[in-house]
C-alpha cells in the first residue's frame, strides 16, 4: 500500500492551509464560487439527471487515472492531472464539476489540499485547466485528426503551466513566497510535468476518438457558444504565455506594477516585496530562470500564433460558407 | 481493494464522533481561519489552538499522536514558504553558504516562516480530525445543508462511491503493464519516452471508457429502482442542545485566542 500513497500526489499543486492570505484565499474563492455556481446552473439546465451518476463516475475516473504514471527518467514519472482531458471528453461544464468534485474529495478525504485555500486549488487545478484545455481544442472543431491531437497537446501542456503561474503568484501575492524565486520554480517544474500530461492526454484521446469517436464528438459539435469559449481559452493562454517571462525576468518590474494598481498593497503583508534590493546575490538562478522562461514564453507564442491564424481562416472560410 | 485503504475514519463512540457533522464542519473552518487571522508570532495563540486540537483528539478516543503522524502529509508543500526566510529585511542571525549563493536569514524571515508552519501545521490537524470522526456520507451531507449546490454534492457522492472501483481498475491495468514488462537487472523494459507515454495514454483511454460505459449501466440500474435525480439518506441530521452548546463553546474558545494572540508581549 505504500506506492498508493504516492500515486496519489500527482503534482506539487495542491497548496495546503496556511500559506495563502485571506485576501487571496477569498478572492479565488469569489471567481470560483461564481464559476461553479453557472456551471451548476447550466448542467441543470442543459442536461438531465442522466448526467449525475456520468460526472459522478467521471470524476472518480479523474481520481484513478491520476494514478497512472510512466516512468520518465531518474526514477521521476509523468502523470496526469487531467484537466484538459475531462473538458475535452465531457465539455465545458461538466469538465468543471468534475474537476471540482475532484479537488474536493482530495482535499476533504485526504487532506491534499487545504480548505480555506480549496477556491484558489480548484481554480488553478480544475477551472483555469478545464478553460484553456476546451478553449484552445474547441478552436479545431472540424479539422483534421492530426491538428486536433496537436492542440490537445498544447492545450494540455498549457493548462498545467497556467495553474502552476496562478499558484506562484496567488504564494507571491500571500507573502509566502518571493516573486522571483516562486515563478521560475513552480513554472520550470510544471514545464516538465505539462510534457508528460500532455502526452498522456493526446494518447488518451487518440484511443477514445479511434474506439469510440461518438463520445468526443458529441461535446465540439454544439455550435453555439463555441466562439466565445474560443476567446477565453486564448485570452487565458495569452495571458500565461505574457505573464510567465515578464513574472521571471523582471520581478521587481511586475511588483511595481502590481502595486501600481494597488494590487500588492492591499492584499500583502508582505513587506519585502517593497523593497526592490534582496540581500542576496541570486546570480545563477535568475540567468538560467530568465532563459528557461524566456524559451517557454517564445514556444507558446509561436503555438499561438500558429492557432490563432488557423482559427481565423477558419472563422472566415465559415462565414463565406454563409453558415 | 476496500474502502478503508481510503478512508481516513477511525470508528469510535465518543462526543466528538457524535457530534453533529455541520457543527464539525464549521468548526474545522472557522478553526483554520482564526489561524489565518492570528499574526505572526502570536506563541501563545497557536499553542492555545494545538490545546484545542489536543482536547479533540482525547475527547474523540483517537490518542494525542493521531492527528501529529497525519499532519506531515502539508509539509513537503509548506517548503515554498522556505523563501521567506532569506526575503524579509531585518537583523541577520545566520548565513548558509550554498554554491555561489550567500543566503542570511533574518529573524523577521525566521518568524514569518515558522508562523507559516505552524499555521498549515495547525489546520491540516484539525482536517484530519474532522475527517477521522466524521463519515464522508455524513460529511456530504453537512455540506448540501451548508448550501454546497446540491448537483456537487451529489457528484461528490457518487465519485466517493465509485473511487474505489476506479482506483481498482487502474491498480488492475498497472499490475497488468507490469506483469507484461519484464526487464533484465539494471535495464530498463519498455520503448522510448513517447512510447511509454503511449502506453499510459492508451490505458487512460481504456479507462475513460470502462469508466464511460459503466456509468451508463449505473444511470440505467438506479432508474429501474426508481432514481429520480435526488439522493436520499436515512440519516437525517437534527441539532440537539449538546451541538448548539460544544459550538458555542469553541467559537468561544477561538475568538479569546484571537485576544490572547494580539497581546503584545506575548
Amino acid at each position: 500500500m505504500l506506492p498508493l500513497t504516492q500515486l496519489l500526489k500527482p503534482i506539487m499543486m495542491h497548496v495546503p492551509d496556511g500559506l495563502l492570505s485571506l485576501p487571496v484565499a477569498i478572492l479565488c474563492w469569489a471567481i470560483t464560487a461564481a464559476l461553479v455556481y453557472v456551471a451548476v446552473r447550466r448542467t441543470k439546465g442543459e442536461i438531465g439527471e442522466r448526467q449525475i451518476p456520468l460526472m459522478g463516475v467521471m470524476a472518480a475516473f479523474i481520481f484513478a487515472a491520476q494514478m497512472i504514471n510512466f516512468p520518465v527518467a531518474g526514477g521521476t514519472s509523468g502523470h496526469l492531472l487531467g484537466g484538459a482531458l475531462a473538458a475535452i471528453t465531457l465539455g465545458p461544464w461538466a469538465g468543471m464539476l468534475v474537476m471540482t468534485s475532484v479537488i474536493m474529495v482530495q482535499a476533504l478525504l485526504f487532506q491534499d489540499g487545504g480548505l480555506i485555500v480549496m477556491g484558489a486549488n480548484i481554480l488553478n487545478m480544475g477551472l483555469l485547466t478545464v478553460l484553456i484545455g476546451y478553449g484552445l481544442y474547441r478552436a479545431t472543431a472540424g479539422r483534421s485528426l492530426g491538428m486536433r491531437l496537436g492542440v490537445a497537446g498544447v492545450a494540455a501542456w498549457l493548462s498545467v503551466m497556467a495553474g502552476a503561474l496562478a499558484t506562484a503568484l496567488q504564494l507571491w501575492l500571500s507573502g509566502t513566497a518571493r516573486l522571483d524565486i516562486v515563478v521560475p520554480t513552480m513554472l520550470g517544474v510544471h514545464a516538465l510535468v505539462g510534457i508528460g500530461e500532455a502526452l498522456i492526454t493526446v494518447a488518451a484521446l487518440a484511443f477514445i476518438l479511434r474506439t469510440r469517436p461518438d463520445l468526443v464528438q458529441a461535446q465540439t459539435a454544439p455550435a453555439r457558444g463555441g466562439q466565445a469559449w474560443i476567446a477565453v481559452g486564448l485570452l487565458l493562454s495569452l495571458a500565461v504565455v505574457l505573464i510567465s517571462p515578464l513574472a521571471s525576468a523582471d520581478p521587481d518590474g511586475f511588483e511595481r506594477v502590481a502595486m501600481d494598481i494597488g494590487f500588492l498593497d492591499r492584499s500583502v503583508e508582505s513587506p519585502y516585496s517593497i523593497l526592490p534590493d534582496y540581500t542576496l546575490p541570486f546570480l545563477g538562478e535568475t540567468a538560467l530562470s530568465t532563459i528557461l522562461a524566456g524559451a517557454l514564453g517564445a514556444l507558446g507564442v509561436a503555438a499561438l500564433v500558429v492557432l490563432i491564424t488557423k482559427v481565423i481562416r477558419r472563422s472566415k472560410s465559415t462565414v463565406t460558407s454563409g453558415d | 481493494m476496500h474502502v478503508h485503504a481510503f478512508d481516513r475514519y477511525h470508528d469510535a463512540h465518543s462526543l466528538v464522533h457524535r457530534l453533529d457533522p455541520r457543527v464539525k464542519v464549521i468548526v474545522t473552518f472557522l478553526f483554520i481561519l482564526s489561524n489565518l487571522l492570528l499574526p505572526d508570532g502570536a506563541w501563545l495563540g497557536f499553542g492555545l489552538s494545538w490545546g484545542l486540537i489536543l482536547l479533540g483528539s482525547v475527547a474523540s478516543s483517537l490518542g494525542v499522536g493521531y492527528t501529529l503522524k497525519r499532519s506531515l502529509i502539508a509539509l513537503p508543500f509548506a517548503l515554498a514558504a522556505a523563501t521567506v526566510l532569506f526575503s524579509i529585511p531585518g537583523e541577520a542571525i545566520a548565513q548558509v553558504q550554498i554554491g555561489p549563493l550567500l543566503l542570511v536569514i533574518t529573524d523577521a524571515g525566521l518568524l514569518r516562516f515558522t508562523s507559516i508552519l505552524v499555521r498549515s501545521w495547525l489546520s491540516v490537524q484539525m482536517a484530519v480530525l474532522l475527517v477521522a470522526t466524521t463519515q464522508f456520507p455524513d460529511l456530504l451531507h453537512a455540506l448540501r445543508h451548508l448550501y454546497v449546490p446540491g448537483v456537487l454534492v451529489s457528484i461528490i457522492s457518487f465519485m466517493y462511491r465509485y473511487l474505489f472501483v476506479l482506483a481498482d481498475e487502474a491498480m488492475r491495468l498497472l499490475r497488468a503493464r507490469e506483469a507484461r514488462s519484464a526487464a533484465a537487472d539494471g535495464q530498463t523494459s519498455g520503448g522510448s519516452l513517447p512510447w511509454r507515454a503511449r502506453v499510459a495514454g492508451n490505458m487512460a483511454g481504456q479507462l475513460f471508457l470502462r469508466s464511460y460505459e459503466r456509468s451508463d449501466r449505473i444511470y440505467n440500474a438506479m432508474l429501474a429502482r426508481g432514481y429520480n435525480g435526488t439522493l436520499l439518506t436515512i440519516n437525517p441530521h437534527s441539532m440537539q442542545n449538546q451541538d448548539w452548546v460544544v459550538l458555542l463553546i469553541i467559537l468561544l474558545l477561538l475568538f479569546s485566542f484571537q485576544l490572547i494572540g494580539r497581546i503584545p508581549g506575548l
